[in-house]
Order: C-alpha cells, then sequence, then structure tokens
C-alpha cells in the first residue's frame, strides 16, 4: 500500500473536472474533457482494485484528517472488498455515460458534463466515505446534480418527475440523520462508522434507529410501496441519469442496508427480518407482475429494477452467508445489466424517436451488432445461467429457501415472470419481421456506442463465466459482516 | 461615578459611539443635497461600520461591565455585533442598485441604517430593560421610516403604517411586561433580578403574566406564529434591500435578546415559558413552512421561509446549554449570509418596485445568466438545507443540540417539516433552470452588488465546507457568555 491519498484523488479528479468545465466554450471540447477525466478516473479505480489486498476484511487505502473536531466529525475514507466493487462500478458507468450522451445531448451540454462530472465524485465518494456525517453530506448532495439531469434534460413530463425524486429522496433521508445523531450520542459522541459498529445499543434504541434508517434506504432501493418515484424518474431521465439511477443510485440504498443497517443494528434487523423478507418478497412479485403489462420498454425496465432490488433485500435479510453473498453479488450484476439495458434503450430510442416495445421488430436482422447485444443484456438480466446475473440470484434463492419456503417461493415465481416479461420483450422487438416506428431507417452501432456497449458485456460474461475474482475479493468483509450480524445473547 | 469609571464605560460602549457619530455625520452631509451624495454617505456609512469593528474586535469577548451594569460587552454581544455589521455593510452594498433604480438615491437612508443599527446593537449589549427596550425602539423607529423610504410606492407606505401600529403594540406588550417585572423585583438591572428571581414562585400569576407579556413582545419582534401576521405585508411592501436588513440584523438582535433574557439572566423562569415556546417554535416552523408553499412573490416567500428558520432558531434555545447557544448564533450568522445573498439577487433582478417582485422573475435565468443562476442555486440550497452548504451545518447543529438533549421528538418534527420547506426553493431552482425566459432579466451588476455576492457566495459555502472555525468561534463566545452568566 502506497502514502498516496488514493482514494481523495478519485474523488477530487471529477470534482475538479466539474469546476473547470464550465469555463469551457465548445461542446465538443466539453465532452472530451468530461471523458477523459472520468476514464481517468476509471484508471484509478483499476489500479485500486488490483493492489487491493483481498486477504483482509479491513478498510484499505485509508486516510483521515479532522473536519470538526469539536463534534468529532471527520473526513474518514477507506475501501473493504465490498465497496471497493462498487467504486469500480460508478466509475465505469461513469464515462459510459459520456459516451452515452455524446450525440443526443446537445443543449447546454457544459451544465450537463458538470453535473456528470459532480455526481461520480459524490458518489464515489459515498462508497468511500466512513464517516457518517461525511456518508450523509455525500449521500444528501448527489440529489441536486440528479435533479437537474433529470429537470433539464429528461422527457416531456421532467418537472414533476425531477420534483418527486427529489422531495422522496430528501424526506427519507432527513430522518436517517436523525437516526445517525441518536447513534452518536449512545456511541459516546462519535461518527466514525467502525466505531459505530462496534458499539452496543439497546434494543429499543435499534429499533427506532432502524426505522429511521429503513425510510431512507427504502426509497433509494425502492421498496414497495416506497418505489412510485422510480417509474417516474426513469422514464422522463435521459439516458446517463437512467443509466446512473439504475447502475449505482439504487445500489446505494442497499448498501446502506449493508453497511449500516445490519453491522451497526443486529438485533433490530433480526426484528424486523420477517417485515423486510415480506416487503422484498411482494416486490419482486409486485414488481414483475407490473413490468409484464407495460408496454414502455423503460418503463418495463424500471418496474423489473424495483423486482430485481427485491431479490437484493431479500438476500440482505436471509442473514445466510450464501443469500448475502448472492445479495452484494446481484447488486453489482445488477448495475452492470440494468445500466446496459438502459443503454440500450436510449440507443434505440435516439434512432426510432419511440420506447413504445410494438413499435419495433426484427431489430437483429435490421441491426444485428445493437440485436445481439441487446440480446445478451436481456438474457443476463433473466439470470441464463454462463451470463453474471445467474449466480447472484441463485444463491439469494438458496438462502430464502433457508429462512422460508414462502420466501423462496415468491422469487422463484419472480425469476419465472422475469423470464417472462424479458423473453417477451426479446420476442417483440428483435424477432419477427422488421420494423421500425413510423417506418424509420435504423441504423447499426458506431464505433462509439460500441465502445460503450462492450465493456459492459465483457462484466456480463466475465462474471457469468469466471466469478472467482470477484468472490474472493468479497469474501473476508462478507465474513466479517456475518459475525458482526451475530446477535449477542442479550437478555430481552 | 468617577472619571476612570465613566472612562471606562465610554471604551467599553465605543462601537456604538462611532455608529451614531458616524449617523450624525451622514445626516449633516446629506442635508446638502449635490449628486453622488448617497454614494459618499454609503461609503462613510462601511468606514464607520468597519471602525466600529474593529473596535468591537478589539473589545473582545472577556465579560465586561459599563455604566453601572446597564450595558456589557460578552461573547454574544461580540459575536452579534459582528455579524450585525456584516449585515449592515451587505445591506449598504446592495442599497445603492436599488434605490438608483428607484430614483431615491438620498443620503438620509444610510443615516437610517446606521441608527437602526446602533440600536439593534444597544439591544444586544443591554444588561437592563431600560436599556434593551431603549436601544429596541431606536431601531424600530429608524426601521420603520425606511420601510416607508419609497414614498412614492404605496405598497412600501402601507407597509410602513401597518409596520408602525403592529410596532406600537407589541412594544406596548412588552412594555408592559417589563413594568410587571419592576414591580415584581423591584428593578430593571437584569443581574439583581435574577437574584431577586432566584427564590420566587414560578407558580405566581403575576410573574406568568410579567413573563407571557415579555415573550409575546419579544416573539412578534422575531416573527414566532402566531405573531407572524405583519411580516409578510412588511417584507413585501418595503424596499427589497430593507426587507434584508429587517429580515437579519433585525431577527438577529431580538435572537439575540431572547438568548440574554431567556437562556441566561433570566433561566429561572424556564418552567413558565417552557411549554408555550415549544408550542410556538412547532408552530411558527408549521405554518412558515407550509404557507411558503403557495405564494407567488418571492418577497413574501422569503417572508414565510424567514418564519420558518425563526422556528428552526427557536428550536436551538430550547436546546438549551452551551450548544443550544451556539447553535443558533451559527444558524444567526448562515442565515445572514444566504439571506442576504438572495435579497441582492433580487435588488439584482429588480425592474421597478411597482411591477412588484413574481417569482417568474427567475424564470429562465440559467440560460441569460448562467453564472448568477449557479449563485441563486448555492444559496437556494443552503436556505434548504442541503449539503455541503452553511444552511445545512446550521440546521445539523440544531439537531445535534436537540438530540443532546434528548428532544427527539422536536428534532423530528423538525426535519419533516424542513422537507416541506425544500418544496419552495425547489420551485425557484425549477423556474430558473426548466423554465423559460420569456421576458429575459435585465440586470444591471454594480460592483457594490458583485462585492455582496461573493461575500455572500463565498460565506456561505465556507460554513458549508469549513464549519469548524465559525462553530469554534461560536461555541467560544457561547462558552463565555454562559460561564459569565453562572459566575
Amino acid at each position: 500500500m502506497t502514502g498516496l491519498p488514493v482514494l481523495s484523488m478519485l474523488i477530487l479528479l471529477p470534482a475538479v473536472g466539474a469546476v473547470v468545465l464550465p469555463f469551457l466554450r465548445a461542446a465538443q471540447t466539453a465532452r472530451w474533457f468530461a471523458f477523459v477525466f472520468l476514464f481517468a478516473d476509471f484508471l484509478l479505480a483499476v489500479w485500486i482494485l488490483t493492489t487491493f489486498d483481498a486477504s483482509s476484511a479491513a478498510m484499505q487505502f485509508g486516510e483521515h484528517y479532522a473536519w470538526v473536531p469539536s463534534l468529532g466529525i471527520s473526513y474518514r475514507l477507506g475501501v473493504d472488498g465490498i465497496s471497493v466493487w462498487f467504486v469500480l462500478l460508478t466509475t465505469l458507468l461513469g464515462w459510459i455515460c459520456v459516451l452515452a450522451s455524446w450525440t443526443s445531448i446537445t443543449t447546454r451540454v457544459q451544465e450537463f458534463m458538470t453535473c456528470l462530472l459532480a455526481m461520480q465524485s459524490l458518489m464515489v465518494g459515498v462508497f468511500c466515505a466512513l464517516d457518517m456525517i461525511l456518508f450523509y453530506i455525500l449521500w444528501e448532495a448527489m440529489l441536486v446534480p440528479m435533479y437537474l439531469i433529470i429537470g433539464i434534460w429528461g422527457g416531456d413530463n421532467r418537472v414533476y418527475a425531477s420534483f418527486k425524486f427529489f422531495l422522496y429522496t430528501l424526506a427519507g433521508s432527513l430522518l436517517f440523520l436523525i437516526g445517525i445523531l441518536l447513534l452518536y450520542f449512545n456511541a459516546g459522541q462519535t461518527f466514525d462508522m467502525l466505531a459505530l459498529m462496534d458499539a452496543d445499543y439497546p434494543l429499543q434504541l435499534q429499533i427506532w434507529v432502524f426505522l429511521a434508517f429503513l425510510v431512507a434506504f427504502a426509497v433509494k432501493v425502492p421498496m414497495v410501496p416506497l418505489h412510485t418515484w422510480l417509474p417516474d424518474a426513469h422514464v422522463q431521465a435521459p439516458t446517463a441519469g437512467s443509466i446512473i439511477l439504475a447502475g449505482v443510485l439504487l445500489k446505494m440504498g442497499a448498501y446502506g442496508f449493508l453497511r449500516f443497517s445490519l453491522p451497526m443494528l443486529p438485533e433490530a434487523s433480526h426484528f424486523f427480518a420477517p417485515m423486510m423478507i415480506a416487503l422484498s418478497s411482494v416486490a419482486i412479485v409486485y414488481g414483475g407482475f407490473l413490468a409484464l403489462v407495460q408496454s414502455d420498454i423503460k418503463k418495463l425496465i424500471a418496474y423489473s429494477s424495483v423486482s430485481h432490488m427485491g431479490f437484493i433485500t431479500l438476500g440482505l435479510f436471509t442473514f445466510d452467508a450464501m443469500g448475502l453473498s448472492g445479495a452484494v453479488i446481484q447488486m453489482f450484476n445488477h448495475g452492470i445489466t440494468t445500466g446496459a439495458l438502459f443503454l440500450c434503450v436510449g440507443l434505440i430510442y435516439q434512432r426510432g424517436h419511440s420506447r413504445e416495445i410494438a413499435a419495433y421488430g426484427g431489430l437483429i436482422k435490421m441491426v444485428p451488432l445493437f440485436g445481439i447485444l441487446f440480446a445478451a443484456f436481456l438474457l443476463a438480466s433473466m439470470a441464463l445461467p454462463g451470463l453474471n446475473g445467474f449466480i447472484g440470484e441463485l444463491l439469494v434463492l438458496a438462502g430464502a429457501f433457508g429462512v422460508s419456503g414462502w420466501a423462496g417461493a415468491a422469487g422463484v415465481l419472480g425469476a419465472l415472470i422475469g423470464a417472462a416479461y424479458l423473453l417477451g420483450v426479446y420476442r417483440q422487438m428483435l424477432l419477427g419481421p422488421i420494423k421500425a416506428p413510423n417506418g424509420a431507417e435504423l441504423w447499426d452501432l458506431n464505433p462509439r456506442e460500441l465502445a460503450c456497449a462492450l465493456p459492459l458485456l465483457l462484466f456480463v460474461i466475465w462474471f457469468g463465466l469466471y466469478p472467482k475474482p470477484f468472490l474472493t475479493i468479497l469474501q473476508p468483509s462478507l465474513d466479517q459482516l456475518m459475525i458482526q450480524l451475530t446477535p449477542l445473547a442479550v437478555p430481552p | 461615578m468617577d472619571l476612570t469609571l465613566i472612562k471606562a464605560s465610554v471604551l467599553l460602549s465605543g462601537p456604538e459611539i462611532i455608529i451614531i457619530l458616524g449617523a450624525c455625520v451622514g445626516l449633516m452631509l446629506s442635508l446638502v443635497p449635490r449628486p453622488g451624495q448617497g454614494g459618499l454617505i454609503a461609503g462613510l456609512s462601511l468606514l464607520m461600520i468597519a471602525l466600529a469593528a474593529g473596535m468591537s474586535a478589539t473589545l473582545g469577548h472577556m465579560p465586561q461591565s459599563a455604566y453601572q451594569g446597564m450595558f456589557v460587552i460578552d461573547g454574544i454581544a461580540t459575536y452579534f455585533k459582528l455579524l450585525m455589521y456584516l449585515g449592515t455593510a451587505l445591506t449598504v452594498l446592495i442599497s445603492g442598485g436599488y434605490l438608483a433604480t428607484e430614483n431615491t438615491d438620498k443620503g438620509e437612508y444610510y443615516v437610517l441604517l446606521l441608527f437602526a443599527l446602533s440600536g439593534a446593537m444597544i439591544m444586544v449589549s443591554g444588561t437592563d430593560l431600560l436599556i434593551i427596550y431603549i436601544g429596541l425602539e431606536l431601531q424600530a423607529l429608524s426601521i420603520y421610516v425606511l420601510v416607508g423610504f419609497l414614498t412614492k410606492n404605496r405598497r412600501s407606505n402601507e407597509a410602513a403604517l401597518k409596520y408602525v401600529i403592529l410596532g406600537a403594540f407589541s412594544s406596548g406588550l412588552l412594555l408592559f411586561g417589563l413594568s410587571l417585572f419592576y414591580g415584581l423585583t423591584g428593578t430593571t438591572q437584569l443581574e439583581a433580578m435574577a437574584i431577586a428571581l432566584g427564590n420566587a414562585e414560578t407558580g405566581d400569576p403575576l410573574l406568568v403574566l410579567a413573563t407571557l407579556l415579555l415573550l409575546v413582545g419579544l416573539l412578534f419582534k422575531v416573527g414566532a406564529v402566531p405573531f407572524h401576521m405583519w411580516l409578510p405585508d412588511i417584507y413585501e411592501g418595503a424596499p427589497s434591500p430593507v426587507t434584508g436588513f429587517l429580515s437579519t440584523v433585525g431577527k438577529v438582535a431580538a435572537f439575540a435578546v431572547l438568548l440574554r433574557l431567556l437562556m441566561m439572566d433570566l433561566s429561572a423562569l424556564a418552567p413558565i415559558w417552557r411549554s408555550s415556546v415549544t408550542a410556538v417554535a412547532v408552530l411558527t416552523l408549521a405554518v412558515g413552512s407550509l404557507a411558503a408553499l403557495v405564494q407567488t412573490n418571492i418577497k413574501r416567500m422569503l417572508a414565510y421561509s424567514s418564519i420558518a428558520h425563526g422556528g428552526f432558531l427557536l428550536l436551538g434555545l430550547l436546546a438549551g446549554g452551551p450548544d443550544g447557544m451556539a447553535s443558533v448564533m451559527l444558524y444567526l450568522l448562515v442565515f445572514t449570509l444566504m439571506n442576504m445573498g438572495l435579497f441582492a439577487v433580487i435588488v439584482l433582478l429588480n425592474q421597478g418596485a411597482e411591477r412588484r417582485e413574481p417569482i417568474w422573475d427567475f424564470s429562465g435565468l440559467a440560460k441569460s445568466h448562467p453564472g448568477l443562476a449557479l449563485i441563486t442555486l448555492v444559496l437556494l440550497l443552503s436556505l434548504a438545507g442541503i449539503p455541503p452548504t452553511g444552511g445545512f451545518f446550521a440546521k445539523f447543529y440544531v439537531l445535534v443540540a436537540l438530540i443532546k438533549t434528548g428532544q427527539v421528538a422536536l428534532a423530528v418534527i423538525a426535519v419533516l417539516l424542513s422537507a416541506v420547506s425544500a418544496w419552495f426553493y425547489l420551485r425557484i431552482i425549477m423556474l430558473m433552470y426548466m423554465g423559460d425566459a420569456d421576458h429575459p432579466a435585465q440586470v444591471a451588476m454594480t460592483p457594490a452588488l458583485r462585492l455582496a455576492l461573493a461575500i455572500t457566495l463565498i460565506g456561505t459555502v465556507l460554513t458549508g465546507l469549513f464549519p469548524a472555525m465559525f462553530l469554534d468561534a461560536a461555541q467560544a463566545a457561547a462558552q463565555a457568555a454562559t460561564l459569565a452568566g453562572l459566575g
């Protein structure tokens, strides 16, 4: 390990870009500028991953500076085997978003790229933060660029969607703040996450704090019944916005459960596990059914996210080694696959100007490159064995059956419904007679578009066939989480 | 009282003397009308404020009493005075452009501002109820005139008249409370009064009445619900920079008095006012946040927003202890910065008071003036309490103080209502970034306004990113003040 503050560099690089970028005059320069910064950030993240010590569960690349000493707030960073993957995911999707918006965003390009850079800086920060207040500040500040991305460059109903997104998330996170403060005063006035994980809290307090956290994370995930902002936000957001939302932002809710609720509040987590499992099962099935009846492809993927995120929360609250690792794997893979699906939808929308599933047909013949990629991502989302979605879903199901037959059954049902709607899309859009909205002439992918899709395909196949490197890095951190999760023998 | 004591007293009240001298010189200068007179007196005001600030900074935090215990320099007095210099200086900076647009570039304007400032300064340094009252009236009388300064504008005149009547009414209540306290304790001097009240029965109906009257008078001044009715009308009608002054320096002075009375000298009365102030705080937050949702005039909206912020400040007061006091002090600093910043923007967008200030003025600002829109964005986010701005940290610290004393329910109410209040700040942001620029704003940027915007923007961002130094200043001042209060 080196003494360089790599994580700070990872966070500050896009931030510096965001400060400089508004001064650029030409739109094309702004695009290249954002791309270079975000790609450099990605390379840095790859470097961090390759130098990461996979044998340890400890936080690595740690940094610590006092920030507000009188309140015990500090600037404390570090990554473990879980968060390092999300840092990679975030930085990977970051530059892909720039490429995906290359020609689809033509107005106020500088501002858009500034928002993307700011977003990336904050998102990476969220995954690296080891101080609760630092985490909270980044988590909350993220709302602003995302709000602007949806609100300025979104679809026709963007104002409503961006408002809904902002207020839902804000209301949820404010209670989160109260929860943090309650822990703070009970753990000896520190915001250090690791110290907060080690402290013991009375069950009564844990229950209240769990509920406060639950609102914040459940909105972000989103869990039924707090999911209604998601379809609006997704449908209205520009492609890059959808990719970030689905790929990273949704993961943050699950990451919150993983990082705070489970290790800090183990007794309350066990107390609420039946409710969480029930809600997750409902989300899996209900989200699946909603996806089944959508005629708008973007909406369909949005609801499929609700269903897939249900798998993740289900896995987390099984407290089973398999379920947990399945959930984390699913988190990463869902980010890749759904990001890729939104990318594909964006590409086809740019060509046909329609998101109606029924408006398209025979794409695999008309635009073969696009067709093959889209097919691969659909199948990955369906959890086809050999692609990345499979292993996570399988592990979650295995964990779920160990806890409750009903939850397992809901998972299986959800997987079946998933197959139904994803294959439906596959059949309607990719197979059959050639059809395009208003008989538009569609053209196949150009090198730039291939450059955004192929890296994602690489991950889809790599993690489908050989997930071992992923699991090796993940395992120590998960083992530690399992230890933290074991409830202490507190008398009731 | 021998000569050395008099000398010491004069020295301690030096800042006030400087400001009043400045006002008198300005008054004489304004008697000789000549072109560019307004600018000259504005410059003089800034100079005097700078001198007074230097003097206050030199006098420092050490508790020192003057004029036989009627006047004090201590942590909160110095802190709040510095804050009021900042607020007044910003008001002076943004006034020039506004007065030019309104064609009333008269020197008396700045003279009145200085008198109002000196009144506010006397309020925060007074340790005798009568001195506090005199300061309050000096400040109020100057502001009455300032509110009606646009003599040809009906709204301005109406607002001034309303303010005079309601202000006099509340002063009457306050004075009534003071007289009852004098009757009960035989003194108007706070320290002696605290000793006399030390073993008083808090159930005494007369004491309850006196406390409540005093409280109502002061809550009226801070615009707490249900004594807030005057505020939106006066905020709307007054010239925009005066509204800015009223909402920052006026609020600071009133809260300083509340802090001194309720948290320090008269803290023995806490059992009497505690429950009613709790109810008032919650009501203030709720009414302020909800009523702001439907406003279409930016100044009215800011009036309700400032009511809501007042509710948050009352929560800090309820939290109590050095932390509660410091949270109020920090909050007022951040509020002064962000609110004055927004008033600078309003002054910039002003196209004549007759047009009023509809929120649509902000429409499409991001297209026509991206830089100004970005500044406004930061200020609005700060008012909404979104990190990493100062507004977030100010609210955060109030929550810390509340939860530290176990008042979690109040904290939960506060955050839920602040989520509501985010809505109307967001609406302005939406107009700026997503609205169409049908009639693009004509912005006449002056160096003074530029400076005001820079100060407020940098201050808002700094208090958010590096809150430690501001927090330490507030905590040190509060610590010094509470220690003195105990001793």
